[in-house]
């Protein structure tokens, strides 16, 4: 495991580093001892069964659940101390995307815009790139309930990256939607990996293949894999044996 | 930061018809009771001048006024406050706020605000109604400013509570029977409250009773303040005791 930490790691790549996250609910722990570091330029698919902790860690990662012990730090904001510096850094995609049925797309973009801490001036201009970047630029004056599933999802993650965050998080971004949608949230995803980190959870097996770099298997509220995708096509593994492998009831 | 969550707010309340119903259904109320209580004074006028110390128009028409509003804000309030943090949750929407580089705090006061905007939409109104009254004789200002500072920490009060009660639940249906009940709660308190004394201290509607009465009573202000910070400061506690325990 961890066979990449070997490579030079320079710290300043490092975009988000947990530690030893553990979450309980009464006495059952629900994560356990989660290590995860990512670095600028990565993206990082989170497979996992249903049930199994990807939400609960994804949940701490953004601040919307406080770990029993461990900590995070997101472009070195620890995100317990200093939840407003840190998350300035961070967009996230929840499962239901958070959208206002009866905002505009503008008004609605505005506002998130607006509550990322984006100077009066910078809004404007966020607001027309990302636009452009989810390819929403004609649908600026659609109320939000008027969407289809799809530019929905596009929605959502327009507003996961309106405040140009460092560490994107995305949790199954393309439940729902056609190939071609599919595809061209594939694209995106790739083209935002270039600068950031990404982290995309999902079920979605090539979606993995054709996004990521890396792959994380949780199980049990463990992280049991983590390895470079290059590394698994050169020893010719294929994923999806790999995961059932893992996964599969007492596995460990 | 809570003046974009107020923004976002006040946007949302006013674009639904519900807001301009109900401010124009209040407005109605109101005006109708205005009219009644100056028929009824300038009937009344030539006993009244016989007394030698009558009440004046401020005392017949408007404290009546301010009186009745306080119970139409009751019956309002948990109609507009039910949606303010139980449709976020419904909607899945307050992933995006609690993710967002905003303290709950703030989150808190700007939905509080907004709120309590809409009652001030009313008060100003009704201080216009009431300074219609200028062109056939003269107010006593003082018993004005009195009732619109009641009326105003009164509709506080009852936002903050709905605001709470909204907090703690998914349905927004939920939320405004519980508004209701509690405030009904409040309202019967005032009822035994005569009986019993410290009970009367409790009771909100008493307090609002003092500055019905031009009394700037610094209990009844200290209690009305001292009422809705602690129900913002529950609320905030409800919020982040989901981050904690949730």
């Amino acid at each position: 495991m961890h066979e990449h930490d070997e490579n030079d790691y320079n710290t300043e790549d490092v975009t988000l580093s947990a530690r030893n996250l553990c979450r309980r609910y009464g006495r059952t722990l629900i994560v356990q001892d989660i290590d995860l570091q990512l670095r600028r330029g990565e993206i990082v698919g989170l497979l996992g069964v249903n049930g199994t902790g990807k939400s609960t860690t994804l949940r701490m990662l953004t601040g919307n659940l406080a770990p029993s012990s461990g900590n995070i730090e997101i472009c070195g904001y620890d995100l317990l101390t200093q939840p407003q510096q840190a998350k300035m850094h961070l967009g996230f995609l929840p499962e239901i995307p958070p959208l206002y049925g009866d905002m505009t797309v503008d008004a609605y973009l505005l506002f998130v815009a607006r509550i990322h801490r984006l100077d009066q001036t910078e809004v404007l201009d966020a607001l027309e790139q990302v636009k452009h970047r989810c390819g929403l630029v004609e649908h600026g004056k659609y109320w939000i309930k008027t969407l289809s599933k799809g530019y929905q999802q596009r929605l959502g993650i327009a507003q996961a990256i309106i405040h140009n965050p460092d560490v994107i998080i995305l949790d199954e971004p393309t439940v729902g939607l056609d190939p071609n949608q599919m595809r061209e949230i594939r694209l995106l995803i790739r083209e935002l990996g270039k600068d950031r980190s990404v982290v995309l959870s999902t079920h979605i097996l090539p979606d993995v293949e054709m996004t990521c770099e890396r792959v994380l298997i949780m199980h049990q509220g463990r992280i049991v894999w983590d390895r470079q995708l290059t590394e698994l096509r050169r020893q010719s593994i294929d994923l999806e044996s790999v995961f059932m492998q893992l996964t599969q009831p007492q596995s460990h | 930061m809570a003046a974009v969550i107020f923004r976002k707010e006040l946007h949302t309340l006013f674009y639904s018809p519900l807001a301009w119903l109900l401010l124009a259904l209040i407005q109605l109320v109101l005006s109708w009771f205005f009219l009644l209580q100056l028929d009824a004074f300038l009937e009344l006028q030539p006993q009244l001048r016989q007394l030698s110390n009558s009440p004046g128009v401020t005392e017949t028409i408007i404290t009546p006024l301010f009186a009745i509003a306080v119970i139409i804000f009751l019956m309002v309030t948990p109609v507009l406050s039910m949606r303010l943090l139980a449709e976020e949750r419904r909607n899945h929407t307050l992933v995006l706020l609690i993710s967002a580089p905003i303290p709950i705090t703030d989150i808190v006061l700007g939905k509080f605000a907004a709120l309590l905007s809409f009652y001030s939409i009313t008060v100003v109104l009704m201080v216009v109604l009431s300074l219609s009254l200028l062109a056939g004789g003269k107010l006593d200002y003082g018993l004005l400013w009195s009732n619109v500072v009641g009326l105003i920490l009164i509709a506080a009060c009852f936002s903050a509570v709905g605001l709470y009660i909204s907090s703690l639940t998914a349905q927004p249906a939920l939320a405004a029977v519980g508004c209701l009940s509690v405030l009904l709660g409040l309202w019967v308190i005032d009822w035994f409250g005569d009986a019993a004394g410290p009970v009367r201290f409790l009771s909100l509607l008493q307090q609002f009773r003092q500055f019905n009465q031009g009394l700037l009573d610094t209990f009844s202000l200290s209690y009305c303040i001292l009422f809705v910070i602690t129900f913002l400061i529950l609320t905030v506690c409800r919020l982040d005791s989901e981050r904690l325990y949730g």
